[in-house]
């Protein structure tokens, strides 16, 4: 069985309100941030969050798209994806 | 957090721009229990059955893909090999149930769908000669069918009288498939030791002794441990076995999550992984381009067949270490079409047939989508396929041969396929000929190696 926690990756170019606009979005589809670490590298914005859904029957498509909209309005990429792609590759 | 950010970034890095994906979702289906004297009737159960498993594959894979961000490229299905299954058909002309499979395929939605097939290692039963006679038409009717004959095995020996067929069933296919360059041949492969349980094509089948469906899956990366090699200052070869291992490592995880869950979901059983660097025509994403990493000016010069004895040993130690259920292939895959490295070294004049016929006996398949002038005889075919066949024979490793003598080309055409099957440059062949040897027939004993008892 896979995770209820999923990694949210925005990447692109830093301006004012990019967090803003992705944890609305997250939060109208009652997304809850579990962990949150921000940086630059390469001169691009890097925000990763680790999010966790709760509900039994989460529209996971309807959530990736409007994050990913989102991002585009923001001129970021957005990805949501599930924890367990990055724990398997890297963790034993 | 859990993970490192690093960590995290690296993983979509690998997909994003180094070209990281799940090759193919593979369903293997046993059609054992299809049979029947009539071959409508055994075209409609074939049907039914494979409908009955794979209905929901392509929906399953999807929805996987969406869940971890992962591109799955292709979703095939295999079928035990039809010449057993349509063994006890009173029909001779087995085209018509290439074409169910077609239908199958397109109805489920599949990419590719292999197993119009033949194991003939020892000798051949007279539903295994109505399945080969049947390919070239098999071929030029169908879009998605892909085709394969076992002529060899490190027990069995070489079937040189199926040997010698395979080339004529070769220049056949390509001719009745001349207006595509011969297409037909890139979905025809040649096999020694074929596993049972590979999940690429064109070479795919269900083996006998397989459950009733299964979940196998082929990983690839090619362009991920080009960059890993590329990244490394001034390593030793040692550094650089290190590296490819454990690029190799994280690959097949990936595989593997993605391998269960799909078994999971479809409630069938999970079979193997196979890691196989197969290479795109997408730039980088090139196993020259990897061995060309490794210090050497072009690949096919002086030093390449040690270099992919490296490459092919570290990805299986790699992947050997992050599955239990390793299978399949297996290693690095050297189609020339595929490659754009490998096209531009024949271009350049540093690859030939003979340095790749060499490089198979250290990586995990064989003389793989090489294109070879209109007017090669069948016997010349047979001839490189005979060599093939002994290199897996001695070795005890799986070879094969997909060559395409594409109609009316000379040496130095392109020749275009499209998608994944890439182009090919024709190759030159030795000129002296084969004839005689092929024509003698008969079986090349098993060899010594294989009296393991």
């Amino acid at each position: 069985m896979s995770s209820s926690r999923f990694i949210i990756t925005v990447i692109g170019i830093d301006k004012v309100g990019i967090v803003a606009g992705i944890t609305q979005t997250m939060a109208q589809y009652n997304v809850n941030i579990v962990d949150i670490s921000q940086t630059i590298m390469d001169d691009l914005f890097t925000m990763i969050m680790l999010a966790q859904i709760t509900e039994e029957n989460f529209d996971l498509s309807a959530f990736q798209q409007a994050m990913s909209e989102k991002g585009t309005a923001l001129g970021v990429e957005v990805k949501v994806q599930n924890e367990d792609a990055f724990r398997f590759m890297h963790r034993i | 957090m859990l993970i490192h950010p690093e960590e995290i970034l690296e993983t979509i890095k690998m997909v994003s721009s180094e070209n990281l994906d799940i090759r193919t979702v593979t369903m293997g289906i046993s059609l054992r229990g299809c049979s029947h004297p009539d071959i409508d009737t055994f075209n409609e159960n074939v049907y039914n059955r494979i409908m009955y498993y794979a209905k929901d594959l392509v929906k399953t894979t999807n929805e996987i893909q969406n869940l971890y961000g992962i591109p799955i490229i292709n979703k095939r299905i295999s079928v035990t090999p039809i010449a057993i299954v349509a063994e006890s058909c009173d029909a001779t002309d087995l085209t018509s149930v290439a074409q169910t499979l077609d239908r199958a395929a397109e109805d489920a939605g599949v990419d590719f769908i292999g197993g119009f097939s033949a194991l003939v290692q020892k000798g051949m039963t007279p539903g295994d000669l109505n399945l080969i006679n049947s390919i070239p038409r098999a071929l030029a009717t169908t879009n998605k069918v892909c085709s394969s004959v076992n002529v060899a095995t490190t027990k069995a020996g070489i079937n040189m009288d199926a040997v010698a067929l395979m080339g004529k069933v070769i220049k056949e296919t390509a001719e009745m498939t001349k207006d595509n360059a011969g297409i037909g041949c890139a979905k025809l492969v040649v096999f020694a030791n074929a596993p049972e349980d590979n999940p690429f094509m064109a070479g795919a089948f269900h083996g006998v002794g397989e459950p009733d469906c299964v979940i196998n899956v082929g990983v690839s990366g090619p362009g991920v441990v080009n960059s890993a090699v590329r990244s490394l200052k001034d390593p030793t070869l040692g550094d650089i076995s290190e590296c490819i291992k454990k690029t190799a490592f994280k690959i097949t995880r990936m595989g593997e999550m993605v391998g269960r869950e799909a078994a999971r979901r479809l409630n069938v059983q999970f079979g193997v992984l196979d890691l196989s660097l197969a290479p795109t025509p997408a730039i980088g994403d090139s196993v020259a381009a990897i061995l060309e990493a490794m210090g050497l000016e072009s690949c096919g010069t002086h030093g390449t067949t040690a270099a992919l004895a490296l490459l092919n040993d570290a990805v299986k130690k790699g992947g050997a270490m992050a599955s239990s259920s390793v299978g399949g292939l297996s290693g690095a895959f050297i189609p020339v079409s595929e490659d754009e490295g490998m096209i531009r070294a024949v271009q350049r004049g540093s690859l030939s047939l003979d340095k790749l016929e060499a490089m198979t006996s250290v990586c995990s398949v064989g003389l793989d989508m090489i294109a070879v002038p209109g007017d090669t005889s069948s016997s010349t075919i047979s001839a490189i396929i005979a060599d093939e066949m002994a290199i897996g024979m001695i070795n005890k490793k799986t070879t094969a041969v997909r060559v395409i003598p594409a109609p009316d080309t000379k040496v130095g055409d392109m020749i275009e396929f499209g998608g994944l099957l890439g182009s090919a440059p024709v190759m030159p062949v030795h000129n002296f000929s084969s004839e005689q040897f092929i024509s003698r027939g008969g079986r090349i004993p098993a060899p010594i190696q294989s009296l393991t008892n």
